[in-house]
């Protein structure tokens, strides 16, 4: 089970608004999900070391030293807006209603 | 241009006698594209400009057995001035500025790079039905799916569009849609092939590998892409073999392990027949086959959407409207911006896994869930690995049913979930897993799943081998192709 309430918390944390009928949806499915995931809690687990990384190799080093890759205007040409060279976005400081 | 019998070898012999130019073939592949995709729909951006890749192969010569040959590529692996999306409407119109390693080490080789297939939108599915892009057909049944999430890559090489494609595979995303389509797949051993490029859904998961209707040709492009990259530090450093040269059908004392909860009541008996006819011919091949037992096996699922989710939250974070891909309108603030573009651009399902993750990661649940689940992996791991120290290969099916109609289950996440309970396996413990034509149910194909110790994806190229020697399912020709003619 997980409640209407703890939909919206999570939406917020993950930076996602949800329309009210994906709010229903969510409850109903992700309850389920979360219910079949819960099962989980049967395995014994004292002890054992969780697994986070793959990979048979540990922290790899290398020289250094700067490597070129792509160019200022290379990077720009996926920008949606940008001006005088720099990525243009709103306001970061609301004034209206002074967060 | 129809690959349905061709190889990467009868092309390579066919460029090299100067029988055809490689820009007369890729012309013939995109004209065959063009005809195919009617039905079938596997690709989101054709590369128009593949003709001149291809004349710039034939000036400086055919060498290597890839030189000259098209190739499809997922559209989650990034390709230097050719659109990846992703499958996203977040990244509809993003034009990478770089290849992926194992797209430049394709080009290297001389391979074109025809087109960029559909799949799940960020992998994330096993129908091709969460792209933003629209459905791809089953080519053997259109009103069935490709499976997912390289359903794409699969239903391209299934309806001879091309000989051979890439695929990622995060829980089952190269072998599933190979099985529904009647081809070989193969997800190497975590860490083989370097995951630079490649668009992250689950970073402890993905994998890149291929796609073809002939092992031998996935064993060609494997050698070609696989290998350690300084890009991606988790990408080995083992040397990498010729797959293709040491192709061994010689099946005299493999110890083959079947899990019996591979076996289980939920598969379509049809399957299971499919799958108990080609371990049957093992056995007549001479190898020996012993039932085992996975008991974590029934957890996997639970511990795959747990983990897979939690690192795709992390890794979709960083898809905010800012610097490229998809920017909301109309927003007054920076958060606005963010919220907004990240909730008009991913798709239901996309969304359904960032909040699964971000819950299983939230304080208050990590230690149950997210935690618990890493702790279940390693069990999971040491179950599968004490398996193998006794065998050379596990099998089973790769899937519990053929292709479903398209529709039948995009409305239920968790019976969708469920359809990855057998491939989810190989990925919990970053082993190599293929799956291979065994035969057909009701008419729809069945793949037979084999995995093998880590790095050992020779193993598997020669059991894969013997099996396609054996009921050479290559001859067969798509049923709803046929219709066609």
């Amino acid at each position: 089970m997980i409640s209407k309430d703890e939909i919206l918390h999570v939406a917020e944390l993950a930076n996602l608004k949800l329309k009210d009928d994906e709010v229903d949806n969510f409850v109903s499915q992700l309850g389920k999900i979360v219910d079949m995931e819960s099962n989980l809690a049967s395995v014994d687990t004292d002890g054992v070391e969780p697994t986070y990384n793959m990979g048979d190799t540990s922290t790899t080093f290398r020289e250094d030293k700067g490597i070129h890759t792509q160019t200022r205007e290379q990077m720009f040409e996926n920008v949606p807006d940008s001006e005088n060279n720099l990525i243009k976005v709103p306001t970061i400081v609301d004034k209206e209603d002074d967060e | 241009m129809n690959y349905l019998n061709e190889t990467i070898d009868s092309l390579h012999k066919k460029l090299s006698d100067k029988e055809l130019t490689s820009k007369e073939l890729t012309e013939k592949t995109l004209n065959g594209m063009k005809d195919k995709e009617k039905d079938i729909s596997a690709f989101i951006t054709v590369n128009d400009d593949a003709t001149k890749d291809a004349e710039k192969v034939d000036q400086e010569g055919i060498n290597g057995p890839l030189s000259g040959i098209p190739i499809a590529i997922k559209d989650n692996i990034v390709s230097n001035g050719i659109k990846t999306t992703a499958a996203s409407k977040i990244l509809y119109n993003f034009m990478p500025v770089y290849s992926a390693t194992v797209l430049e080490k394709l080009e290297a080789a001389g391979a074109i790079n025809v087109g960029k297939t559909n799949m799940d939108e960020f992998a994330m599915g096993s129908s091709t039905e969460t792209s933003f892009f629209g459905d791809t057909h089953n080519p053997w049944d259109f009103d069935k799916v490709p499976g997912g999430s390289s359903g794409g890559s699969a239903a391209a090489v299934a309806s001879g569009e091309v000989v051979a494609a890439l695929g990622t595979d995060t829980g089952g995303s190269i072998r599933q849609p190979a099985a529904f389509n009647g081809i070989f797949g193969i997800k190497p051993t975590y860490g083989r092939v370097s995951r630079w490029g490649v668009i992250a859904f689950a970073s402890s998961l993905d994998q890149v590998g291929v796609m073809s209707k002939r092992v031998e040709d996935s064993a060609t492009v494997l050698s070609t892409i696989a290998g350690h990259d300084d890009h991606d530090s988790t990408s080995s450093e083992k040397e990498v073999p010729d797959y293709r040269a040491n192709l061994n059908k010689d099946m005299t004392g493999v110890r083959i392990a079947v899990p019996k909860e591979f076996w289980h009541e939920g598969t379509n008996p049809e399957v299971i027949k499919q799958i108990n006819a080609a371990i049957e011919t093992y056995k007549k091949l001479g190898a020996t086959v012993d039932e085992v037992s996975l008991p974590a096996l029934k957890h996997a699922v639970e511990v795959y959407y747990v983990l897979a989710s939690s690192e795709a939250s992390s890794n979709l974070q960083r898809y905010d409207g800012v610097r490229y891909g998809f920017r909301a309108k109309d927003v007054k603030n920076i958060k606005d911006l963010f919220v907004n573009s990240r909730s008009e651009g991913f798709g239901n399902e996309v969304k359904r896994r960032i909040m699964l993750g971000t819950f299983a990661l939230s304080a208050g649940a990590y230690d149950a869930y997210f935690k618990k689940a890493a702790q279940v992996r390693t069990l999971f791991i040491e179950e599968m690995g004490k398996v193998l120290e006794d065998h050379d290969l596990i099998m089973g099916p790769s899937t519990t049913t053929t292709a479903f109609k398209i529709g039948d289950k995009i409305d239920d996440p968790l019976a969708m979930y469920m359809n990855d309970i057998l491939t989810i396996p190989a990925n919990l413990a970053g082993l190599p897993a293929a799956s291979v034509p065994a035969g057909l149910a009701d008419g729809m194909p069945v793949g037979l799943q084999i995995m093998a110790k880590p790095f050992n994806e020779q193993a598997i190229f020669n059991a894969a081998y013997a099996l396609q020697e054996e009921n050479k399912f290559y001859e067969k020709i798509p049923t709803a192709l046929k219709g066609e003619d």
